[in-house]
């Protein structure tokens, strides 16, 4: 078996670092780019909406954000299972780097969502139940990574956090089927799979668009910040002393 | 056959059930040899509930309205404030390694640790409930509600709260990093136990939040051993 192909190459730091290196400013610009597009057709060709008035444009970021808020923890509770089943440095690393990224989304969605309530019904916050299981989506990535600060040795910090994620990612069904259980204050989910979508076709295409937007964001940043914690925590091997010396040459 | 095989023979497998009996046994000695802890556990509650009227002021309306949630939330600190002594004691004195190395298996010897901290926790509140219920003016089926949903909901207290306690063995955080790690994961059983009062006070039955609090339960005693067999074994690694 020769031929086959080596799935564990990129599971070390060593040879995964490169690949985040030259893979990052991809991600950013296609990001950049997407939001871009993203934000033309979302304030200049989507539609006035016939009850919300203008008003209804932030849904452009806060749906996004909310997607990537719940999306995130469920990649993060992906490679905390792997780097528990397996036992890897980098999956945990992987976890780690993302967790920031999913409570700045998390924040966003929430403050996007004071914002957008504030004209539509009248409030910035309601004890609705979508709302608040977000508000506990944040407590989750709080305690995620305090756990790991409060954690002194690395290895023990990966597997207890990740212990941690996993039994937090019961969570996110509770978040997505809440809106069927107790259906209050906040409108049923915008975008179904089942149903055809309410919205129109360019409302669609602007927030589908910018969603893109926030995955690849969230992939370039999750890279550079893999990048920097694998440094910080492989400071002592050859080939990191190698790297800084070649930089410190290139100067 | 290695060496290491004639050192370490292969221990005989131990029942679950009796590792289960057996840490029970040893940890409900153990807390009833200290009395006064569960005293101090059971005298929180107490305080914790009878200064929201204080703060809140004594109108008989909005502390009926009010009291459910008081009470669920009260009992949530309860339980966060005794979990530290799941394995708090057993670590420092190095019990707790003998435990995870005894050939019984873990998530079986830690289930006995949790059934017996809900037996000294838990069901103390259980009993207490409908006494403070009384002092928030609800009614007779309220009170009946109430106690029956903290006797499905605390055990699954005890049962997360295990893992929060098992993850942070050792650290110096302590306290306030349990909080945050264990409260989010609280809430749906707040939701569902609280809610079950409201329920019956709307009219309706309880039956479907009572459902849900003995559906986490089941997941709980299904899980929350394992999780906390995960978390003690990378705590003492």
């Amino acid at each position: 078996m020769t031929t086959s192909i080596n799935w564990f190459r990129f599971a070390s730091p060593a040879s995964f670092f490169p690949l985040a290196r030259r893979l990052a400013p991809w991600f950013a610009s296609a990001a950049a780019l997407l939001a871009l597009l993203g934000c033309y057709l979302g304030l200049f060709v989507a539609p006035t909406d016939a009850q919300q008035g203008e008003a209804y444009r932030i849904i452009f970021i806060h749906v996004p954000a909310a997607w990537m808020s719940m999306f995130i923890y469920l990649v993060m509770a992906f490679w905390c299972a792997i780097s528990l089943t397996f036992n890897t440095r980098l999956a945990a690393m992987m976890a780690q780097s993302l967790a920031p990224t999913g409570a700045m989304f998390t924040f966003v969605a929430l403050w996007t969502g004071a914002l957008w309530g504030k004209p539509t019904w009248g409030t910035y916050w309601a004890w609705d139940a979508r709302m608040t299981s977000e508000l506990i989506l944040l407590f989750l990535y709080f305690g995620y990574m305090a756990l790991r600060n409060a954690i002194d040795d690395p290895r023990r910090a990966d597997r207890a956090s990740a212990v941690l994620a996993l039994v937090g990612a019961i969570n996110i069904p509770i978040i997505y089927f809440s809106v069927k259980w107790w259906n209050t204050l906040h409108q049923g989910a915008s975008v179904s799979l089942t149903a055809a979508p309410t919205m129109a076709k360019l409302m669609l295409a602007g927030m589908l668009v910018m969603a893109f937007a926030a995955w690849f964001y969230a992939i370039a940043i999750a890279l550079l910040r893999v990048q920097a914690i694998i440094l910080e925590r492989e400071c002592a091997t050859a080939w990191v002393g190698e790297l800084a010396a070649s930089v410190r040459g290139a100067k | 056959m290695t060496p290491f095989d004639a050192v370490a023979p292969s221990a005989p497998s131990a029942g679950a059930w009796e590792g289960v009996a057996w840490a029970l046994a040893r940890d409900l000695r153990l807390a009833l040899r200290s009395k006064a802890e569960i005293g101090v556990q059971l005298l929180f509650y107490v305080i914790v509930v009878s200064l929201f009227p204080l703060g809140v002021g004594p109108e008989p309306a909005l502390l009926r309205a009010l009291g459910p949630g008081v009470l669920w939330v009260a009992a949530l600190l309860a339980s966060l404030l005794s979990l530290p002594r799941i394995f708090t004691a057993d670590f420092s004195d190095g019990t707790l390694e003998q435990i995870a190395l005894s050939p019984y298996p873990l998530p079986a010897l830690i289930s006995g640790k949790i059934a017996a901290h809900w037996l000294t926790t838990g069901l103390p509140l259980v009993v207490m409930s409908p006494l403070l219920g009384i002092q928030f003016g609800l009614s007779g089926n309220e009170l009946s509600i109430l106690a029956v949903g903290l006797l499905v909901g605390t055990p699954t207290l005890s049962l997360l709260g295990a893992i929060g306690a098992a993850l942070t063995i050792g650290l110096r955080a302590g306290g306030g990093l349990l909080a945050l790690l264990i409260l989010p994961l609280y809430a749906p059983v707040l939701i569902f136990g609280a809610g079950a009062v409201d329920a019956v006070r709307a009219g309706f039955s309880a039956s479907a939040q009572l459902s849900l609090l003995g559906a986490g339960l089941l997941v709980a005693i299904v899980g929350a051993p394992i999780a906390c067999a995960a978390a003690v074994r990378i705590a003492l690694d």
